[in-house]
């Protein structure tokens, strides 16, 4: 099961969740892509996405070189200019949207551009098949995402799990969504910052920070 | 990966962040310390981390007498204060851990970055998994678990006994000694990465089959194991094969990836060779 397939959730949970991305086949259709990858995401920039990646960065990535004034002088501001100018090979590149009108609008606008790419949309299955019938285009391929068989016991509860797997990779780790998660519930942390802090540590910028946003809140209001 | 012993000043942060669970603060040094068997080299606490390059022993100066006081000093979660973090230069087999865990390292076999193929993300211009056929990426460790090659080779071991090819590109199946008995390099069997993606392809009449072979195996492995299940649509964009298939079966599944059919073969050389390509 590949990356953004991990996130965990029902169906109704991701409404506001939906990712797209490009990724040219090797010996197929990468020779001269890089312009189209970097159109690609220009395009995507014009329909309000929450987060950006190109595979070795996201739009909100850690700082090397912060100043101890960082603690409470943070800047938050997503940078889209260098996940484009980051693309300097063929590979995936991605956008997350947190509305279905977004991701439909910029999708549209991504047939149109006939970038001759492949092009996926990971979300729930019915908003993706809705996605294309509005775009009026016909789905291709389908790859479902089964769940995880666990039957040592090793996964946490569903809170831990569902902000930890927006990071497919596994970069976010169950200890740290506890911990941002304590925080929000203990007021020592808003929601907004907790989900900035999570989406950091995603360096493919698949993390979608408006629903880790909203995940906290719904946590912090009850216990498990 | 190293945590420089005379930078670091115990303040924890990374201990939350490690995926694997495998840094901690070693209360004799006072020193956050790596457990190097339970590491995988994913790179998140030297690259993940921000970092801000105070003078060690002032640090530990101001922690030592906010604990005097009981008063708690609340850094950025995110941040090791003074860049403790040191990557250092991996020979294999413990290269191994890194190639599969840390997701900004390409795969020499595959080429791409990530544990998989390009799967069916490209099945518009690469064919991959065609009508009446069904894809599947077994992937073991994620989330948060992580596993030994040991384990992934029992799961091999048992579908290839089960006339199961794997997928020649795959980066799993370049580190088989002999992919008819599914037998990974020994060198590498002790290794625990954070996961790693088994790619198969079957007809839709082996599914069952299939998915039943993997939670049973799964019992007899210490790790979680996840499975991504593909099919081609039909003309309409339609799949009313193996959705209601799996349906029938009791298994459940949220979210999809679609391929939304855009791509095209436009590389020159390739797209005199397969001029008749069926996708």
């Amino acid at each position: 099961m590949t990356n953004t397939l991990h996130r965990y959730g029902n169906a109704d949970s991701f409404n506001d969740d939906y990712i797209i991305f490009a990724i040219p086949s090797v010996g197929k259709n990468d020779e001269e892509s890089i312009p189209k990858l970097k159109e690609f995401l220009r395009i995507c920039t014009k329909h309000n996405p929450v987060n950006l990646g190109n595979g070795n960065r996201g739009s909100l990535a850690p700082d090397k070189s912060l100043s101890p004034t960082v603690h409470w002088t943070r800047e938050v501001n997503p940078d889209w200019n260098q996940v484009i100018e980051g693309v300097n090979k063929p590979g995936t590149v991605s956008a997350v949207f947190a509305n279905k009108e977004d991701a439909e609008a910029c999708l549209s606008e991504i047939i149109e551009a006939d970038f001759g790419i492949s092009v996926n949309m990971s979300t729930s299955v019915t908003n993706a098949k809705d996605a294309a019938k509005n775009c009026s285009i016909k789905r291709h391929s389908v790859e479902y995402a089964l769940a995880f068989n666990d039957p040592h016991d090793h996964l946490p509860n569903s809170q831990v799990l569902e902000l930890s797997t927006m990071c497919g990779h596994g970069m976010i780790s169950f200890n740290l969504a506890r911990k941002m998660l304590d925080m929000v519930r203990e007021g020592r942390r808003t929601s907004d910052q907790a989900a900035v802090t999570l989406t950091r540590f995603c360096p493919c910028g698949v993390y979608n920070p408006i629903r880790a946003k909203r995940l906290l809140e719904e946590a912090s209001k009850e216990q498990r | 990966m190293l945590i420089n012993q005379n930078k670091c000043v115990a303040c924890g942060n990374c201990v939350a962040v490690c995926p694997m669970g495998a840094i901690y603060v070693d209360q004799a040094k006072n020193r956050a310390t790596i457990n190097d068997d339970a590491c995988v080299e994913c790179g998140t606490c030297y690259r993940g981390m921000s970092a801000e390059h105070l003078n060690p022993t002032f640090v530990r100066f101001v922690r030592k007498a906010a604990k005097f006081f009981r008063f708690r000093f609340e850094p950025e979660p995110d941040v090791c204060p003074t860049g403790a973090f040191e990557m250092n230069e991996l020979q294999m087999p413990r290269l191994i851990r890194q190639i599969f865990s840390d997701p900004v390292v390409e795969h020499k076999s595959t080429g791409i970055k990530g544990r998989g193929t390009e799967e069916v993300k490209t099945n518009d211009v690469s064919a991959r998994v065609r009508t009446g056929e069904v894809g599947y990426t077994i992937e073991f460790g994620r989330p948060g678990v992580g596993v030994r090659f040991a384990d992934i080779q029992e799961m091999t071991q048992t579908l290839a006994k089960r006339n199961i090819t794997f997928e020649a590109n795959n980066p799993i199946t370049h580190l088989m000694t002999d992919v008819k008995t599914g037998d990974l390099r020994e060198d590498i069997l002790g290794e625990k990465i954070l996961s790693a993606i088994v790619e198969i392809k079957t007809k839709l009449d082996r599914v069952e089959d299939v998915l039943r072979i993997v939670e049973e195996v799964n019992h007899r492995i210490d790790t979680v194991t996840a499975v991504g299940i593909s099919t081609r649509c039909d003309e309409e964009g339609e799949d009313n094969l193996l959705a209601p298939l799996l349906e029938d079966l009791g298994f459940q599944f949220e979210r999809a990836k679609t391929n939304m059919g855009l791509g095209k073969i436009t590389n020159r050389v390739t797209l005199s060779k397969v001029e008749n390509i069926n996708v």
